[in-house]
């Protein structure tokens, strides 16, 4: 019998290791290929034990060439493997976008379905890591442009495992984006009985709140739960939602809570210009537009490549840059 | 300082790097320096396997023709001709068993027909009514393949898989010289010879990527030569001799079936048409050149010798051409009737299950089509 003393902390990093372990001792077809993800674990340790378990056949160190594990994985796929692809890192993935644009995304409907490619592509994404150029980029607005995909990024332990089981059982390709600096967050998980968690295609309001939406996902949960607890200082009572899985998108329960709170913020560490805000305000924007008091408002990444290390707080949204947000959001008007 | 200097010199002594050890000995890798020829080479030639080569040499000729002339009729959006290089299309689909798989490149139409493909399903991308017109399960052919060289990994992907599961299956890869300029090509290579997949690399070397010569594309000895560099051997053979790509291709298919590794062979043949109709070749190359390729015609190759060695007569010739003639007025009137759309379709299969967006988007273009029809 599973009681409550059997949860212990476990990190993200953890329960996604746990997922592929799971995924694989369920069913033969799951192979996990990528760059150091066998002997290694995996440079953050993510497959950690996976090639010792099932094999080098299952969980295969690969050359190092990321079209070329993509495009294997592709073949895989249309002999009836479910492949998972790791990425070593967001900025290492670019090699592979025309695999993942012109074959894995469009693979089902240019056969009107005769092949589908379920594939999932894992992807550490963000900074915050005090990472050098190339292993910090917020590439999910990439993601987000391309029909076929799906998109997901966990901000939880128990997403984190969740999530990726959904994601390796779909039949669609989903892109994968595993938040770096949350892989060492802890919950009190118990990998023996995984919560259930929501479907792919659901946001969940992760803070109820009444005064304003701040709308997030993946790295900035975190960032925006701090926000909206020092907010209670200044009087607001924000509600948070994370997005989880930006395609497909959750319009109905984002809809909901702005509708109710009638102020949005969105965050995010990507750059604003271009960047999934932007698509997220507007849909809040063309839907919710008689309940809003306030234009949405968007705190993202600076328009800029993404800065070296020591300079790299400057760039990221932080908890005052969310609160300058929110008092922008024309309080002064309600009274 | 000199090393005379630097602390503990009297005790240096020069060594070799530790790790290194010669991987493999490229000696046997190495194509032979002249292509492979049967034709003209007095070998013994198998007269079913030439009478079928012919026949299906002499109907692909056709349906290049024939598809051609379709798209001067508007029939097809566009068609890349393989005219002048049959013997490869032929060759490259003669030489697969049942259970094994085709990567076709979109000038590689034929290699599919040949293959068994319905023409109509195989013409699909070309005419524009959808992209893929088969289920490539069904044929075992994967989708007709526009960026170049990508569906070379998927070959290796799947012959790596079915090497996994213990099935006998071995992929057969199409690419043109252009793609092997391409980075998914070295990939594909490198990937195919670290796993020792059972796949085969077949560059039909035809002169030009659209406007754009071989000596621009690369310094390679040959592209045969490039196979070298990843640890498989590499095969040369003139693409216009029908039975030597088929007698290379089945020898590099057996070895790999047979768990010996991937291959990579070039065959020698010569693009006679434009790139597609939309280009110009007279922009970028003479006729004195094309004229001397088709003294070199495969099919003018292998009637020859077959006439020669007696291995056909005027009805055998004649015979395969009304069969292509038959092929070419049933396909004529196949592609003359208008094909069923329904744009609906267009939210179709972008998904498993379609999301509240395209949900909404179905029905916005549901209400437009309504809208025209009143």
């Amino acid at each position: 019998m599973t009681t409550a003393t059997d949860k212990k902390p476990a990190t993200m990093a953890q329960a996604l290791q746990r997922a592929m372990r799971d995924a694989m001792a369920e069913d033969p077809t799951v192979h996990v290929l990528g760059e150091d993800v066998g002997t290694l674990g995996g440079v953050f340790r993510v497959t950690d034990g996976l090639a010792k378990e099932f094999g080098e056949d299952r969980c295969t160190d690969t050359p190092l060439a990321e079209a070329g594990i993509l495009g294997t994985a592709v073949g895989m796929a249309m002999y009836g493997l479910r492949p998972v692809v790791e990425m070593q890192f967001d900025a290492f993935a670019y090699p592979a976008f025309e695999q993942l644009i012109s074959h894995v995304a469009k693979m089902r409907n240019r056969t009107r379905g005769a092949m589908a490619m379920p594939i999932v592509v894992r992807v550490p994404y963000g900074g915050g890591i005090g990472g050098v150029e190339h292993h910090s980029d917020s590439s999910e607005a990439y993601y987000m442009a391309t029909p076929g995909l799906k998109v997901v990024t966990p901000a939880t332990v128990e997403d984190a495992y969740g999530l990726l089981r959904e994601a390796i059982a779909d039949d669609d390709p989903v892109v994968f984006l595993e938040p770096k600096r949350l892989y060492w967050s802890k919950s009190d998980w118990s990998p023996e009985d995984p919560a259930p968690v929501e479907p792919i295609g659901r946001a969940v309001v992760r803070r109820p709140g009444s005064s304003a939406t701040l709308l997030t996902y993946g790295p900035s949960l975190p960032v925006c739960l701090e926000a909206a607890e020092a907010a209670r200082e200044e009087g607001w009572d924000l509600e948070v939602v994370d997005l989880r899985s930006l395609v497909p998108f959750d319009d109905e329960t984002v809809c909901a809570s702005v509708r109710r709170t009638g102020r949005a913020v969105v965050v995010h560490e990507s750059a604003g210009f271009g960047g999934p805000g932007g698509e997220i305000a507007a849909r809040v924007t063309e839907r919710c537009f008689h309940h809003l008091e306030a234009p949405v408002l968007r705190v993202a990444g600076f328009d800029i490549p993404y800065p070296p290390p020591m300079l790299e707080k400057h760039h990221l949204p932080g908890v005052d840059r969310v609160l300058d947000a929110v008092a922008r959001l024309q309080w002064e008007a309600e009274h | 300082m000199t090393v005379q200097e630097l602390p503990g010199a009297a005790a240096y002594r020069p060594t070799p790097p530790p790790a290194w050890r010669p991987r493999t000995d490229p000696a046997p890798l190495l194509p032979d320096p002249e292509p492979f020829r049967v034709l003209g080479t007095g070998a013994e030639l198998d007269r079913p396997l030439m009478l079928k080569l012919y026949a299906e040499l002499v109907r692909g000729r056709r349906f290049n023709a024939q598809a051609t002339a379709l798209t001067k009729q508007g029939r097809l959006a566009v068609y890349p001709s393989s005219t002048g290089q049959e013997a490869c299309e032929v060759a490259a689909a003669l030489a697969l068993e049942e259970r094994d798989w085709l990567f076709p490149s979109y000038r590689d139409t034929l290699a599919a027909v040949a293959r068994g493909l319905d023409p109509v399903q195989a013409l699909t991308l070309l005419r524009g009514d959808w992209h893929t017109g088969y289920d490539p399960r069904e044929h075992r052919i994967a989708p007709l393949c526009t960026p170049l060289a990508t569906q070379l990994p998927h070959a290796v992907g799947l012959a790596h898989a079915a090497r996994l599961k213990g099935d006998d299956v071995v992929a057969l890869a199409l690419v043109g010289d252009g793609g092997t300029s391409e980075g998914d090509f070295h990939e594909a290579l490198n990937f195919a010879a670290v796993w020792q997949a059972p796949v085969v690399f077949l560059v039909q070397n035809n002169g030009f990527a659209i406007s754009v010569p071989l000596a621009k594309q690369t310094a390679a000895p040959s592209l045969a030569h490039k196979a070298v560099g990843y640890g498989m051997p590499g095969r040369l053979v003139d693409g216009n001799d029908a039975p030597a790509v088929h007698q290379v291709l089945s020898e590099a298919i057996g070895r790999a079936r047979r768990g010996g590794g991937p291959t990579l062979i070039e065959a020698v043949t010569y693009r006679m048409e434009a790139h597609t109709n939309a280009d110009d070749a007279t922009r970028y190359r003479g006729s004195a050149e094309v004229d001397a390729w088709r003294e070199h015609d495969p099919i003018r190759l292998l009637e020859g010798e077959l006439t020669a060695r007696g291995l056909i007569d005027e009805d055998g010739i004649r015979a395969a051409a009304e069969a292509a003639e038959t092929m070419a007025a049933a396909l004529r009137e196949q592609m003359n009737a208008e094909p069923a759309l329904n744009p609906m379709d267009l939210f179709a299969e972008v998904y498993t299950a379609q999301s509240g967006q395209l949900r909404e988007q179905a029905a916005q273009l549901r209400a437009e089509l309504e809208a025209e029809a009143r």
